[in-house]
């Protein structure tokens, strides 16, 4: 079996982003860019897959920039086989992104396919979902748990509720979720053979995949700052204060 | 490696270091034990290998890629590089640069891996400095030597699997020519291990004294089977080994200059950030000068010792000037932390204990003014 991972580069979790003063978006300039979290997680479970003997091979995709070719090295220092860049300096929406990765899979034929549930720099939480409805396969989102048996899979889903578990018959679109796994550190000597594994270049252009924008940024703000709290006396006090003051009781 | 090609490695280090490393320090410091998931996870991810050659499993970095290495990984506590450096360092390395073929296949995979810790032996009670009069014997008889005599200060040897002894195998000889190298395996009858050493700082990286006694060794052991060239031996790994120690020092200087200039732009006093105030600016630039200063002179080497030039007198530069900053470095940032900084609610409290051994061990910073003095006066007479 084949599996394709997407790896989106983002702005590392750790930093602290600023907006940028005239409200288009999110300045990056020298900022820390790392792989999406949720991708980290995606890339792990296909790892997972390979060294269960279940999967033969894992392909890192990553869509974007030239640099986006370090966040596919390291998938590959992790221990996929060999990566796929699809170059383009477009701002990408979600469906852009649907739309090249159902061209990879007509290329590829994976059997499954691994996406974050979302990435953390605009935490859409579509890409998998369009997906899935434009190849017409099964979806698992949210998953923390993934079990591949006779050519199916049961993924456990984690839903308000609870958990669910799905059987999906392959091919099918994962989605990750936050308890799926904790990905691995890549040890130095796999990053040292990452640098001879081989990645495709590619553009949305050679996939024939439209990236005329869909949406419009009005503006990028930054949140409001938080209020101070404050100490209430008692708990006579905080049942006052949350009945009369925030009216939420 | 260049610096782009380089940068998935220090990125990969640097995550180690922030997310594992740092966090536990304080157990570390507390439990004097560097945890044990924490060492199987540098084992998987190949920080025993990095001096150690390819063709025997490791990752075979040079020296110049070592030190960018090692800038970022000494960023946590230095007892974790403890562990991993004197195998791989002054430990191992008289392996890589002197051992047998036989030697290097028997130990080095196995060093690559982390399976097995080295201690390197050389001092001992009455020789330090004057590592030259060292008295630990070891006597030919029958196919095999008998060692006698006791080591000092021996980093790891609680928990190592070999032991790189520097014994004297001439009697009539008392100087340098008189001494051999010999890969001791632990469990040798004769050899034990004295109890853990309470120490200043460094804690999680255990220190012991050696004693043999009577412990006999088949002639396998004598390092690359030559009688006679333990202390040329223990030189050229002494010379690579104060280079990494330079790269050391610049790890936790550039440790403590994060949390000088974190716990400066945080601190209000007189209703400002201490940050604004040009007394602190002052111990802020002049360690971050110092930082780069050490840094330079460390990569400079480095290379220069990749290119195969002798660098007895720079490696010893780099030792002593990086050891000598990274002691004022450390003391400024206690300065900067106020009470705060004698007390052990932050780290530097403990990074100030855990800086001052690196003034004292593989040569103290006395010996190394007479070593650089020596050979800048070797030159002069040379003409050069
Ligand atoms: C935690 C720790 C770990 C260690 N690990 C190891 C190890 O793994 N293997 C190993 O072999 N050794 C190890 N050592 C030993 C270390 O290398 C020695 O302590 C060091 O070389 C100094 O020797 P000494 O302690 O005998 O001091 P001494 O040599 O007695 O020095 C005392 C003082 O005299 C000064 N001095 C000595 N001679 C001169 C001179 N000619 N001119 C001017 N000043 C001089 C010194 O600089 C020092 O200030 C370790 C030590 C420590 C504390």
């Amino acid at each position: 079996m084949k599996v394709l991972v997407a790896v989106k580069r983002v702005v590392d979790y750790n930093v602290k982003i600023r907006v940028k003063a005239d409200q288009t978006g999110v300045d990056l300039n020298n900022v820390k860019m790392s792989m999406n979290p949720f991708d980290e997680i995606g890339v792990e479970e296909a790892l997972r897959m390979k060294e269960a003997g279940s999967v033969e091979e894992i392909v890192a995709v990553s869509i974007g920039v030239q640099q986006c070719q370090e966040t596919i090295r390291t998938a590959l220092a992790m221990g996929a086989d060999r990566g796929i860049l699809v170059k383009t300096e477009q701002e990408l929406e979600p469906l852009h992104v649907a739309k090249i990765m159902a061209a990879l899979i007509a290329e590829e034929q994976p059997d499954v396919v691994i996406l974050g549930k979302q990435a953390i720099d605009d935490d859409c939480n579509q890409t998998g979902q369009m997906l899935a409805a434009l190849m017409d396969w099964p979806q698992g989102t949210f998953a923390s748990k993934i079990e591949l048996a006779d050519g199916k899979a049961n993924v456990t889903r984690e839903v308000d509720g609870g958990l669910q578990t799905l059987t999906l018959d392959l091919p099918m679109v994962v989605t990750t979720d936050l308890r799926l796994n904790e990905p691995r550190y890549a040890s130095l000597p796999n990053i040292m053979k990452a640098k001879k594994k081989p990645i495709d270049e590619k553009t949305p252009e050679e996939l024939g995949v439209d990236t005329a924008p869909r949406l419009t940024t009005l503006k990028v703000e930054d949140p409001p700052a938080r209020q101070a709290g404050v100490k209430v006396e008692d708990v006579a006090d905080l049942v006052d204060k949350l009945r009369n003051e925030a009216g939420v009781i | 490696m260049d610096d782009r090609e380089i940068a998935p490695l220090l990125a990969g280090v640097r995550r180690l270091v922030d997310e594992k490393l740092i966090p536990a320090e304080e157990t570390l410091d507390r439990e004097d034990q560097i945890p044990e998931e924490l060492l199987a996870l540098m084992r998987e991810m190949g920080l025993f290998a990095y001096a150690i050659p390819a063709e025997h499993g490791g990752l075979g970095l040079s020296k110049w890629d070592e030190v960018r290495v090692i800038f970022e990984f000494c960023r946590a506590a230095p007892a974790y590089r403890s562990y991993v450096g004197t195998t791989n360092g002054v430990g191992g390395k008289s392996i890589v640069l002197d051992g047998s073929p036989e030697q290097q296949r028997k130990y080095l995979p196995r060093i690559a891996s982390g399976e097995l810790v080295v201690s390197f032996c050389l001092t001992e009670p009455d020789s330090g400095s004057d590592a030259k009069s060292l008295r630990t014997t070891a006597r030919r008889q029958g196919d095999g030597y008998v060692l006698n005599g006791s080591k000092r200060f021996i980093s790891n040897a609680p928990v190592a699997g070999l032991f790189t002894v520097m014994a004297r195998t001439d009697p009539e000889d008392g100087g340098a020519g008189g001494i051999s190298a010999f890969l001791v395996e632990a469990g040798t009858p004769g050899l034990s291990v004295g109890p853990k050493l309470r120490k200043m700082g460094q804690k999680g990286a255990p220190t012991a004294d050696v004693t043999f006694d009577d412990c006999r060794v088949p002639a396998e052991a004598l390092l690359g089977g030559v009688e006679g060239q333990g202390f040329i031996t223990a030189m050229k790994v002494l010379d690579d080994a104060r280079i990494h120690m330079g790269a050391v020092c610049v790890g936790l200087a550039s440790r403590l200059l994060e949390e000088m200039t974190g716990y400066a732009a945080q601190r209000q006093q007189f209703g400002r950030p201490i940050a604004d105030f040009q007394l602190i600016q002052a111990m802020i630039a002049d360690s971050e000068a110092e930082c780069l200063a050490a840094r330079a002179m460390v990569e400079r080497t480095a290379r220069a010792m990749d290119r195969g030039d002798g660098v007895t007198k720079e490696a010893a530069a780099c030792k002593y000037f990086a050891s000598e900053a990274v002691g004022r470095i450390a003391d400024r940032a206690v300065q900067v932390h106020g009470g705060y900084g004698y007390v052990a609610e932050y780290p530097v409290e403990r990074l100030y204990r855990d800086a001052r051994l690196l003034r004292i061990f593989e040569g103290t910073s006395q010996i190394m003014q007479l070593v650089i003095a020596r050979e800048a006066l070797k030159e002069h007479r040379r003409g050069q």
